[in-house]
């Protein structure tokens, strides 16, 4: 798996997941290789449920793509743990600040991944965790900002073995 | 649901953006897979994580079914002052899990 950022490194000591945690993810897995995978998508191409998801959430307000860094690894050999951050450049004060961010998916089944919400409080617009892809896709973060203006950033990734449920 | 961890730094200061982490056991079923028999296995995931912190909440999430099993989360926060944490998770099932941690604030 290629990272370019040491901040996607897997959760530090003391949030290690135990062996039983391991084990019912690869349990998880093995159901999902007896089941068709998604069928490829050709490059580019998004899901009706992701073109609806993304016009309930823009609706008239056309996102500006700038100052949003996604990054995700180039390549995830396992679609059920994909590391990701998002960054949204910001100087979250009271008169300007992110407000909320959501991720979209243009070729998972549920097209909308997660919502997180920020305040000024929050010092930084900037997010990570864990991703499960049922197959090679791009990403779209948008962020929401106080002013009710619109700003994306989109991530592509490779996905050898699609997630769960695939 | 169970076994929530939580990391904070060791120490922070009043004014600094710390990155706190979290991270519960959950199975997260996505309502995507069938059973043995072909039955579809009902959606279970965790949908909502609040963070509070002296009585505040400071982050929100929604969760869809594309965040992994175990979800791990890490995000900021300006320190504003003494307190504690209080982490809620909430799934599908209407479980709810709760966790607090204090954090060490240094002048």
């Amino acid at each position: 798996m290629i990272m370019s950022n040491p901040n996607l490194q897997p959760p530090e000591r003391g949030l290690t997941l135990s062996r039983r945690d391991l084990l019912g993810a690869s349990a998880c897995a093995a159901v999902a290789a007896v089941l068709p995978a998604y069928p490829a998508l050709a490059a580019g191409e998004r899901t009706s449920q992701f073109e609806e998801a993304y016009a309930k959430l823009t609706g008239d307000r056309k996102p500006t793509e700038r100052g949003v860094t996604f990054e995700l690894p180039e390549l995830a050999e396992n679609g059920n743990m994909v590391p990701f951050s998002i960054s949204v450049q910001s100087p979250m004060t009271d008169a300007d600040y992110v407000k909320q961010v959501t991720i979209l998916s243009t070729g998972n089944p549920q097209p909308v991944i997660a919502t997180f919400h920020f305040s000024p409080d929050s010092g930084r617009a900037q997010i990570s965790g864990r991703l499960r892809l049922a197959r090679t896709q791009d990403l779209i973060a948008v962020a929401e900002l106080n002013s009710g203006a619109l700003v994306s950033g989109t991530a592509n990734v490779k996905v050898t073995v699609g997630g769960c449920g695939g | 649901m169970n076994k929530p961890r939580i990391k904070l730094p060791d120490q922070a200061k009043v004014g600094e953006i710390i990155d706190i982490k979290a991270v519960v056991t959950h199975i997260m079923e996505t309502g995507n897979r069938k059973d043995a028999d072909g039955k579809p296995i009902p959606r279970n995931i965790i949908h909502t994580f609040v963070a509070k912190y002296a009585g505040s909440e400071v982050f929100r999430a929604e969760f869809g079914s594309g965040i992994s099993a175990n979800p791990y989360i890490s995000f900021p926060m300006r320190v504003k002052g003494p307190g504690a944490f209080e982490f809620t998770w909430i799934d599908d099932d209407g479980a709810t899990l709760v966790e607090t941690a204090t954090l060490n604030v240094v002048s």
